[in-house]
């Protein structure tokens, strides 16, 4: 089941690469995080020359029709170079819902926008007692002419002080999955507040207050968790591919380090026991690229129904990059304590890609009552 | 559970208690004391002991110690930790106090002992260099004769609170053709000589608790050596042996799976099957507490019976690391959604954190803790120790 990438695809892959490798080494993604940003508007811009912002996108909506292949392409390079520009936030998320459930109106009104680099998007879902419930929403939204008003508060909203756009949840009628809707909001609007703050693996985040905030209504109303249930499975395929790509960076970093590390008169990697433990990280390096190809083979075949499938991968390449993350740490010492070395960015990055949309734990038990549910 | 007490030792107990009830200072009452604490208000409770009598347990009565029984020192310890107070500076009262009063000289206990009670000196630990981790023994930084003084020069690193510290205590190479282990002396440097620098060294978790610290042509006076030249190697075992003693943590995984119980209430509701899990999984951590606590109360009672306990240090370090560790990972795993931010330091700034109180130190702990399984002799290390001392494999 191994996937051959087209030539189309071997030459995004070896674009990405390329760029990322010339422009954006450790040094130079450690001046963009402490920048006053947090992020380079001039990547941003590179990103969308390459046209890494028009890939996914169907040709329909303006895109290159490269679906979620190339998506996890992209997601598996910036994975290994622990890019912070919202690629993920901006196409995935927020692309993704506009290209599935916004009218034709909106894709052309939003799309453009997006493919070449002008706006930035972020995605408001959580709320301070969801946890990992699209349905647990209290922001409500109340119709006013052709558009709606909202008044409520979101938490932990990643890019969002970035952004130009938000794409929020809110709830118009019930309390339950029904009720809740979609709602494009412009993130300078009036009534909309906004604390930000720095997250574990240097991004930038916020909290969102709103107060009679305009929002204009994306996709059916009363559909919101469906479109945010089918929205998170195409982003867990490609968080999945960012994992995988920062595990294989783990994985070679301290393969090197145990070769060159001198303890007791020889190296670290003639240690047995450190032996064993290498050979364990490269199997689930294995096993997670694996499931990361399935789930993005399944996702680009539109097969429907894959949340089941996007659970189970979440769960598993979360544990696989823990636990490599965990001893990479570990093997290299006291050296991957520091914030000096990129090991340590590497766990914190794999830690934040399991608290987005549910943790490991979370994503097992979910697989478990899907099953349980067919 | 508790040790089986004599009424001398219960009184004790509730000595104990009633004195960290009434005289811990509130103001040590932070966040996180480890990384939130100016160094004065970090020795407040030292300065407290020492005024009691009580800042030396470990140490003989006449050299400022409490003269306390084996289950005395174990009682007061876990009382304090029990009570999260800071502990006094490990590297001063626990480490190189020992040390000079066993090996030092008369001149040198008269100098430093007590400026050690009474926390007037902060001490650092120069052991690990940039080649010299768990082989502690082939460190390089050199120490030359040169007439009353050692010109010392070399790379120290991962030296805790080195940015406060007023003296140092350091493992130099002062013979190069002896086998690495004889050819270390232990040598005490005053951190205000020339030659001396300190440089940060930040962790994932954003805080400065460690450094390097260069040693360039310093100038140290040869009454400064402890003992005898190229005998250091001994002294930094028995130093070492003493470090890995309290890593059981008992007190400290108690109180954090009370705070992690209390979080899981607040954030997961009782009809969501994970918080079942959540349950599941602090009850195994419990389980691994308990057990751990069984094995050090009957390690207690053997030590109090005069019996040798071996290397069971190292099997206190492996499991009280490990534990402490999936309690941080837990705890970061229960807030859920905040679990993505993280403190900026300093701490006092004041920079905005979203989510509730008790959720705001979960994420630096959590990445903090990562540490333990790798400092003071690693867990790898320490499985070494047991498997050529107790398996004799």
């Amino acid at each position: 089941m191994d996937i051959q990438f087209t030539e189309e695809q071997d030459m995004l892959r070896s674009s990405v690469e390329r760029l990322l490798r010339n422009q954006y080494d450790f040094e130079a993604r450690r001046k963009i995080v402490a920048s006053e940003e947090g992020f380079s508007r001039a990547q941003w811009g590179a990103f969308a020359e390459l046209g890494l912002l028009a890939a996914p996108f169907s040709e329909g909506a303006g895109g290159l029709g490269g679906g979620p292949l190339s998506t996890m392409i992209i997601m598996h390079e910036f994975g290994r170079h622990l890019v912070v520009e919202p690629f993920a936030e901006t196409v995935v998320l927020a692309g993704g819902l506009i290209e599935h459930v916004g009218t034709t109106e909106q894709q052309q009104a939003f799309i453009p926008g997006i493919i070449d680099g002008s706006r930035i998007w972020a995605l408001a879902w959580a709320e301070k007692s969801s946890r990992f419930d699209f349905a647990s929403v209290t922001t409500r939204a109340r119709r006013e002419g052709s558009d709606y008003v909202l008044t409520g508060a979101k938490t932990m909203v990643i890019a969002a002080p970035w952004a130009d756009n938000l794409i929020v949840s809110a709830r118009t009628y019930g309390r339950d999955r029904g009720g809740v809707s979609l709602f494009v909001v412009d993130s300078r609007a009036t009534g909309l507040d906004l604390q930000s703050f720095k997250t574990i693996d240097g991004r930038r985040a916020a909290e969102i207050g709103l107060r009679d905030v305009r929002g204009q209504l994306l996709g059916r109303e009363g559909e919101g968790v469906a479109a945010l249930e089918a929205c998170r499975d195409r982003a867990i395929g490609a968080l999945c591919a960012e994992t995988v790509g920062a595990i294989g960076e783990l994985n070679s970093a301290t393969l090197d380090y145990s070769k060159t590390r001198k303890q007791f008169g020889t190296t670290i990697g003639s240690f047995q026991v450190l032996q064993h433990r290498m050979v364990d990280m490269f199997i689930a390096h294995q096993e997670a690229l694996s499931l990361m190809q399935h789930l993005n083979l399944s996702l680009g075949a539109d097969d429907g129904g894959l949340s089941r499938l996007a659970s189970g991968a979440k769960s598993k390449i979360g544990y696989a990059g823990r636990f490599v993350a965990d001893q990479a740490v570990q093997l290299h010492g006291g050296m991957g304590m520091t914030d000096e070395l990129n090991v340590g960015h590497y766990f914190k990055r794999i830690s934040s890609i399991n608290i987005q949309f549910g943790d490991p734990a979370f994503h097992v038990l979910r697989y478990a009552q899907l099953d349980a549910a067919a | 559970m508790e040790l089986k007490l004599s009424s001398e030792d219960a009184a004790f107990r509730d000595e104990v208690r009633a004195f960290i009830a009434e005289n811990y200072p509130q103001e040590m009452r932070v966040p996180n004391p480890e990384t939130d604490l100016t160094k004065e208000q970090s020795l407040l409770w030292h300065r407290i002991l020492h005024k009691k009598g009580w800042i030396a347990p470990l140490w003989p009565k006449e050299y400022g110690g409490p003269g306390w029984s084996v289950t005395q020192r174990f009682i007061f310890e876990q009382e304090t930790s029990r009570a999260g107070t800071l502990p006094p500076l490990a590297f001063s009262v626990t480490m190189v106090g020992p040390v000079i009063y066993t090996f030092g000289s008369e001149a040198q206990k008269k100098k430093f002992l007590p400026r050690i009670l009474s926390g007037d000196d902060w001490w650092c630990q120069g052991y690990s260099e940039p080649g010299s981790g768990s082989d502690l023994a082939t460190v390089r930084t050199k120490a030359v004769r040169d007439g009353d003084h050692y010109i010392v020069n070399g790379h120290k690193t991962w030296t805790t609170l080195a940015q406060h510290a007023d003296w140092i205590f350091c493992l130099v190479r002062t013979d190069l053709r002896a086998k690495p282990q004889s050819g270390i002396s232990f040598l005490l440097i005053d951190m205000k000589s020339p030659g001396v620098t300190v440089r940060p060294i930040i962790t994932i978790d954003g805080s400065h608790e460690v450094n390097d610290v260069f040693l360039e042509n310093v100038r140290v006076p040869v009454e400064n050596l402890v003992g005898e030249e190229n005998k250091g190697w001994t002294y930094a075992k028995f130093l070492l042996g003493n470090e890995r003693t309290s890593m059981a943590g008992i007190g400290r995984s108690t109180r954090y799976i009370q705070k992690l119980k209390q979080i899981v209430k607040a954030e997961i509701p009782a009809d969501d099957p994970a918080q079942l899990e959540f349950l599941r999984d602090i009850a195994r951590i419990e389980l691994d507490v308990l057990a751990l606590e069984a094995t050090e109360l009957r390690v207690v009672a053997q030590m109090a019976r005069g019996i040798d306990p071996g290397p069971a240090a190292s099997l206190f370090k492996i499991r009280g690391t490990e534990i402490f560790q999936n309690i941080t990972e837990l705890t970061h795993r229960a807030i859920g959604n905040y679990g993505l931010a993280i403190r900026e330091h300093p701490a006092s700034a004041n920079h905005f954190m979203p989510g509730p109180d008790y959720g705001h130190t979960a994420s630096e702990k959590y990445l903090n803790a990562r540490k333990l399984s790798i400092y003071g002799g690693s867990n790898e290390i320490q499985r070494n120790i047991i498997a050529k001392a107790v398996l004799g494999l």
